[in-house]
């Protein structure tokens, strides 16, 4: 075994240990104090917890992408609740009510098009002024929560269509829509990080910024991309939620970047860059997503699962960093 | 003196320009609205700012530190509620100092974690966010904290009170603003804070105990907060558990756009005191002249990324960043 094998593993394994403990644990506890006589493992509980863990899957997804580049998007929930908005509300514009059912299609393109391009901005804005990733989506966040507002005013915008509805609750061999968009997210972007060229910048540019520009790696350009895809996951997360939920408040989506980044840090992506694995992200958003599942399958209210992942946040930090430790020489004065 | 050359014009505007956009506004809005600068507009801003503006002035100490805090927001929810109900349980002369009690643990806390176990801040402060939003609502049971009997209460003074025709809330703030701004400016400590924000290593090796410096700028950071808290809950006299969500986001606005820089080791208690009032009188402004609360949201992204943006640009003598 090389040195180091045993920390890696624990490393990589920690948040797949940390599910099958909640997993355990949510069990055994839900036989004593559950209200409900349905087993926590329930096959149909464990399809509506994938379900309800995409949204913010989607958008971690593109945020693993982000915080390896060693850059962060505060905007996700803004967009996220813009893009809602364009969806809902483009079905029902004039020009468009000649298509029938196939105003869908062209409704969801505009909504991608629009998270894209609001993605893009903010890259745009990051490669030319370099300002920090940190200040400038804190500054959109605000921005676009404002376009949101404007749009609409502080209306709900609503629009049920029955065939979208139909298509985002069907179940293809077992899996809702919504998860099967999760999943192929996750296959795509795993991809992307693994076998592309640009997976393999985004992790150089993160580890030392520096030599990527030395080795000719077009940073900003690169950074701008990678905006563009958070903006389209933010977009398509938008789209595949409120296709079935079919009205959308001017405050939806807050908090949701608190949410995203939550999951991506405990699934070991490193807020300095340079280091992040898409499959821990997934295994960090099924973990928060068991967590406010399991605590609420035992009887403990919303506080308690905000207490506890702002606490498991802070301790996750903490063993990563003993983890770390061993054979970096820590400044000793 | 080699005059107004185009040169100069550049680096002063780097340097003072939050000021000439501050006046710029301000000229602006007056233009536009001749009620804008009329005493008691500019007091009722100047007051409606004191919340954000007293939670500012710890948050300016945090960042010019190197470090960030983001859960002032759910944290000034924590005081509000705390105190309110406190105050009918053990009145007000108890309830105060408990309340700062209680606040300045939550502050040790994070600045233990920050400062003596060196984990980053934005996590760790992500975390207490949410940690603390739980916390609050554990205490209160998820229900609106209320003051039973509003009349029979001195406690209202401190966010409805007035001295010598001047709103307390801006007293507080003033009067925080001066003693912190004189900390920053003028006492080993905050020489030790400058220190500690532009080069940590260095701090080090000079001999400045950097854990130290850290875990006092969250305890100063989280008094500020408890500050807030108890106007807050004194201007209301009832309180939902969720009246600081989303401040933590605005106060960093507000520093930011004062110029202190998120490496640290930058920024003024005076140019967070101009950021403030800035986004106070911008959100009057917009209101004064018809638009709608939210428009002020659009003009607050444009301004955070033009000041940030003008001031590195004014640092690196180039306007377009030089990434390829």
């Amino acid at each position: 075994m090389k040195p180091g094998t045993l920390s890696t593993f624990l490393k990589r394994g920690a948040i797949w240990g940390f599910i099958a403990l909640e997993l355990i644990f949510f069990t055994v506890a839900g036989e004593f104090l559950s209200v409900s006589d349905k087993a926590f493992m329930d096959v149909d509980n464990m399809l509506l917890l994938f379900k309800q863990s995409a949204p913010i899957g989607i958008i971690a997804m593109g945020m693993t992408i982000i915080m390896v580049n060693g850059n962060i998007d505060l905007s996700v929930g803004a967009i996220y609740a813009f893009c809602a908005v364009i969806l809902l509300d483009s079905m029902t514009w004039p020009i468009f009510a000649g298509l029938g059912d196939a105003v869908i299609p062209v409704s969801w393109i505009l909504a991608l098009a629009v998270g894209t391009a609001l993605g893009a901005l903010n890259g745009l804005i990051v490669w030319k002024t370099g300002v920090d990733a940190f200040i400038v989506t804190l500054g959109s966040m605000l921005g676009y929560r404002g376009l949101v507002f404007m749009y609409n005013g502080e209306q709900p915008t609503s629009h049920l269509n029955w065939t979208l509805v139909d298509f985002a609750e069907q179940q293809f061999l077992g899996l809702h829509t919504a998860t099967w968009f999760l999943l192929i997210v996750t296959a795509v972007i795993w991809f992307l990080m693994n076998r592309t060229v640009h997976g393999r910048n985004a992790y150089a540019i993160g580890d030392n910024r520096a030599a990527a520009v030395n080795a000719g790696i077009r940073v900003g350009p690169h950074m701008m991309v990678n905006f563009m895809i958070i903006g389209f996951l933010a977009a398509l997360s938008a789209v595949v939620f409120y296709s079935e939920s079919g009205s959308v408040n001017p405050n939806d989506g807050e908090l949701y970047e608190l949410w995203v980044i939550t999951a991506v840090v405990l699934g070991g992506t490193k807020l300095t860059g340079g280091a992040g694995s898409i499959i821990s992200t997934f295994g960090g958003v099924l973990a928060i997503q068991l967590l406010r599942k399991g605590l609420a399958h035992i009887g403990a209210d919303t506080e308690t699962v905000n207490l506890v992942i702002g606490l498991i946040l802070i301790a996750v930090l903490f063993l990563d960093r003993q983890l770390n430790l061993k054979g970096k020489e820590e400044l000793k004065v | 003196m080699s005059g107004l050359t185009k040169q100069n014009i550049g680096s002063f505007l780097a340097r003072q320009g939050i000021l000439v956009a501050f006046a710029l506004f301000m000229i602006g809005f007056t233009l536009a609205n001749g009620r804008f600068l009329d005493p008691d507009n500019v007091m009722g801003v100047v007051r409606s700012s004191a919340i954000l503006g007293v939670m500012a002035l710890g948050v300016t100490f945090v960042v010019i530190s190197g470090n960030l805090d983001l859960s002032v927001g759910s944290m000034m929810s924590f005081s509000t509620i705390v105190v309110l109900d406190l105050h009918d349980k053990i009145g007000p002369t108890l309830a105060i100092p408990a309340m700062f009690a209680l606040t300045l643990c939550l502050g040790a806390l994070i600045g233990f974690l920050v400062g003596y176990l060196k984990l980053n801040s934005l996590i760790v402060t992500l975390g207490m966010l949410s940690a603390i939003h739980g916390l609050t609502l554990t205490w209160s049971g998820g229900k609106n904290m209320d003051i039973a009997d509003k009349e029979a209460t001195w406690f209202g003074i401190f966010g409805q009170g007035e001295i010598i025709g001047i709103p307390v809330p801006i007293l507080i703030f003033a009067l925080l603003a001066s003693v912190l701004g004189l900390i920053l400016a003028k006492t080993p400590f905050g020489r030790k804070v400058y220190a500690v924000g532009g080069n940590g290593t260095a701090a080090t090796f000079s001999g400045i105990r950097r854990a130290r410096v850290v875990f006092s700028c969250y305890l100063m950071s989280s008094f500020c907060v408890a500050t807030a808290g108890l106007i807050q809950a004194s201007r209301s006299m009832g309180s939902q558990n969720t009246v600081g969500q989303g401040l933590e986001l605005e106060v960093l606005a507000a520093v930011i756009l004062g110029g202190a820089s998120l490496l640290g080791g930058s920024g003024t208690i005076f140019k967070t005191v101009i950021g403030v009032l800035i986004l106070g009188f911008i959100q009057n402004g917009l209101l004064l002249v018809g638009l709608q609360f939210y428009v002020q949201y659009v003009v607050t992204w444009v301004i955070i990324i033009l000041a940030v943006w003008l001031d590195i640009a004014a640092k690196r003598g180039k306007l377009w960043s030089p990434i390829a």
